[in-house]
């Protein structure tokens, strides 16, 4: 029976360490192993890909890096909802959002993130997409609501137009409008080789584009992308194919934004930005390597220390901090985590947390063999009484890493990623720490001193 | 066993010295807040040579944006300015290096809205408020006594002080902010200060529980002389790990890694040497005042 026991333990403890083993390792396996020829292979951590009652379940253990140490663009928009009923606002946001994401997919972030956080009466579309440099085409291609629409030439009275010294103006209320195309694309001019947009409608949106054009022939059709005209060409005669071109002084980059825009529909309500964040993937490389390092020496430091100060205990200490550093990673890997640096702050507080909970435990036993007690009676009630102070120290942590975290996200309490990171690890390393100073440090003195 | 608590006037006087320093700090120089709390946009460039403060002045007036700090760190640059979107952002960039004569590359920009920057600080302060009422009713309740859930937080908020103080007064001279991570440096010294506090009180708890309602001072010096290694080991354990942090980690840490030393280092003192004397004034002064009433 115990030695099942044990097998289960080794095979777990094999597992976490595979799920925190770097990512991409080639080995290279030398040609008198291999039978002659030379072969390498990657190791990765494991992926999970299983079907059970017919549900997919997929996970891997990659680390997930935040925006701060990879690069790239956070923005945040507020939501113009006083043109809405309270009733709409909801389906208007999620409409936004899954336009918002359709026209991020064009940008090529690697897993962009959009989440709609509610404030009191104000709703915010948090927009973050990783990899990405320019913020500025960005928020341009995200902020726009591309409301497509052709409208009529109205007719002006004589003395009006003389006036205004305008010759034309265009109904404001749209003939057609950007619902009825089903793909733009962006294209070269068969003419002059300029950009422009090609607009192939809908069924519906040729029968009433060939009765828009058969209407207005020798007249002029403005094209409006929201407010703005982009071009007003004259129709020369019926167009019944269901096809259209703007063409205009477009860039090839603003004519693929504007095709990209009028593909993912016009956003159901007007959009502000207010505040934007971006970091070059340079700085987030190194900030993390010095990071590294620096946690190394931090926690090579510690150890030293501890084994120089309580012997075997010490050693002990160590051991249990490895496992515990272990165990941590291999679970943000899992839930995933995405780490930002506020959030490896966090991670480092209750390394120093799990530490102190080892020192405790030792300074407790200690202090039973002074009184007298043998080494396993000292062992025992230090270690009984050791763990009521570890218990209320960790909760009352624990309490305040919950109200940073904001887990129901009440809107009274910060929700921003930064400190919900760095309470988020902070939380998951105080709850480790409680387990491995309970189980594991127990574990391990028990293994050590029995045959003392 | 050593008599910590007929030295409390000493701690008093220097937990004076340290706060009494910061408030004058903070109400003269103040903090340098950052763009999450005021609002505005924060630059970060990347220069391809060695960039001269005073050149950098005078391509910024040229320009029309209205700076509002500026600073240089050889090939680093750190701009604060209004609040700009990022569609201009290339256009400073390119009149920068125009003017330097250096290629720029843009590391970190970030642009708040200013009532974003209000509604943050009010947050913060709800969620401390809350932090503080959790932790006073978790120790009332755990070591059946306000007056140790009293002490406790008196402690607290002597080292939310003292961070507060000495970060303004570190900040001033070597440049730190007022930002968002300052606040979670704040946070966990709160939650740190707590921590330390109790593993001290748990002894006094114990001793009451074996001995009985006895001499507060006693128990409070025993218990304190019993953690004391406890105390400095665990101490000393996060300090290096933030001293390495400090001195080899990145720089956008660099002064939240400072913020919660400090806090480290008074959350460490404050327990002995603010708590423990607190509860024993407070014991003390509630059997004096029940033996007064017993007398009448």
């Amino acid at each position: 029976m115990i030695v099942v026991k044990r097998l289960l333990i080794l095979l777990l403890a094999l597992f976490v360490l595979w799920t925190i083993a770097p990512e991409n390792v080639a080995i290279n396996i030398p040609p008198a192993l291999s039978g002659g020829t030379p072969r390498s292979i990657v190791l990765n951590p494991p992926v999970i890909d299983v079907t059970i009652f017919g549900k997919e379940i997929h996970k891997d253990f990659r680390t997930r890096l935040g925006l701060d140490l990879r690069g790239g663009a956070h923005l945040v928009f507020e939501a113009d909802t006083s043109k809405l009923k309270s009733g709409d606002i909801e389906d208007a946001l999620t409409s936004a959002r899954d336009i918002i994401e359709r026209r991020i997919n064009s940008l090529g972030a690697t897993e962009p993130s959009i989440k709609i956080v509610q404030l009191g009466d104000s709703y915010r579309i948090n927009v973050d997409l990783p990899g990405v440099d320019n913020t500025a085409q960005a928020v341009s291609l995200i902020g726009q609501t591309a409301q497509l629409s052709f409208r009529e030439e109205l007719e002006l009275p004589e003395e009006l137009a003389t006036l205004s010294g305008q010759l034309l103006a265009f109904n404001p209320e749209p003939a057609l409008l950007g619902n009825d195309v089903k793909k733009a694309t962006m294209a070269f001019s068969t003419h002059n080789g300029q950009p422009e947009v090609q607009l192939e409608f809908s069924k519906r949106g040729r029968e009433k584009f060939a009765e828009l054009t058969t209407k207005n022939v020798g007249k002029q059709i403005a094209i409006y992308i929201d407010e703005q005209g982009i071009s007003a060409p004259v129709v020369q005669q019926p167009i019944v194919a269901g096809n259209a071109v703007i063409s205009g002084q477009f860039t090839q980059e603003e004519a693929k934004a504007l095709a990209i825009a009028i593909n993912s529909g016009a956003l159901p309500l007007p959009i502000n930005l207010i505040e934007q964040q971006q970091v070059g993937p340079t700085l987030g490389a190194s900030e993390i390597q010095k990071s590294v390092t620096a946690g190394a020496v931090g926690l090579a430091a510690v150890m030293i220390f501890m084994v120089a100060y309580y012997g075997r205990l010490g050693v002990i200490a160590c051991l249990a901090l490895l496992i515990y550093a272990s165990f941590s990673f291999s679970i943000f890997r899992a839930i995933p985590i995405t780490l930002t640096l506020s959030g490896i702050a966090g991670f480092i507080l209750s390394v120093g947390m799990a530490v102190d909970s080892n020192i405790l435990i030792f300074e407790r036993i200690k202090e039973e063999q002074r009184r007298g007690r043998d080494q396993k009676s000292a062992i025992r009630l230090g270690f009984g009484r050791a763990i009521d102070a570890i218990k209320d120290a960790n909760i009352t942590t624990i309490a305040v890493a919950l109200i940073l975290f904001n887990p129901l996200n009440w809107s009274f309490l910060p929700q921003f990623g930064l400190i919900r990171g760095f309470a988020l690890t902070l939380l998951i390393g105080v709850g480790m720490s409680l387990f491995t100073g309970v189980f594991i440090t127990k574990k391990l003195i028990e293994l050590f001193y029995r045959h003392k | 066993m050593i008599n910590f608590i007929k030295y409390r006037f000493v701690y008093l006087a220097i937990s004076a010295v340290v706060i009494g320093a910061g408030i004058v700090s903070i109400a003269t120089v103040g903090y340098q807040y950052s763009v999450d709390f005021v609002g505005g946009t924060s630059l970060q460039y990347a220069a391809n040579k060695d960039v001269s403060l005073n050149e950098l002045n005078s391509a910024l007036k040229s320009h029309e944006s209205n700076t509002k700090e500026v600073e240089v760190n050889e090939k680093q640059i750190d701009i604060r300015i209004d609040a700009m979107e990022a569609a201009g952002e290339p256009e400073l960039r390119s009149s920068l290096e125009n003017a330097l004569g250096a290629n720029l590359t843009l590391e970190r920009m970030q642009t708040v809205g200013p009532t974003l920057g209000a509604e943050t600080v009010q947050k913060m302060l709800i969620a401390t408020l809350f932090g503080i009422v959790a932790i006073f009713t978790y120790v009332a309740y755990a070591f059946k006594g306000v007056h140790f859930a009293l002490a406790a937080i008196v402690a607290l908020v002597h080292d939310v002080l003292v961070v507060l103080g000495v970060y303004s007064i570190i900040a001033y001279f070597g440049g730190g902010e007022f930002d968002t991570l300052f606040v979670t440096a704040l946070l966990t010294t709160m939650s740190f200060s707590v921590h330390d506090t109790i593993i001290i009180f748990d002894k006094v708890r114990e001793y009451r529980r074996t001995y009985g309602t006895g001499d507060v001072a006693m128990y409070a010096n025993r218990a304190l002389t019993e953690t004391l290694i406890r105390s400095i080991n665990n101490s000393m354990t996060i300090v290096f790990m933030l001293l390495a942090l400090t001195l080899l980690g990145g720089s956008t840490i660099r002064f939240f890694i400072i913020a919660l030393l400090i806090g480290t280092i008074t959350g460490t003192y404050s327990s002995p040497f603010v708590a423990t004397p607190v509860w024993v004034w407070l014991e003390k002064h509630s059997i004096r005042r029940g033996k007064k009433k017993s007398d009448i």
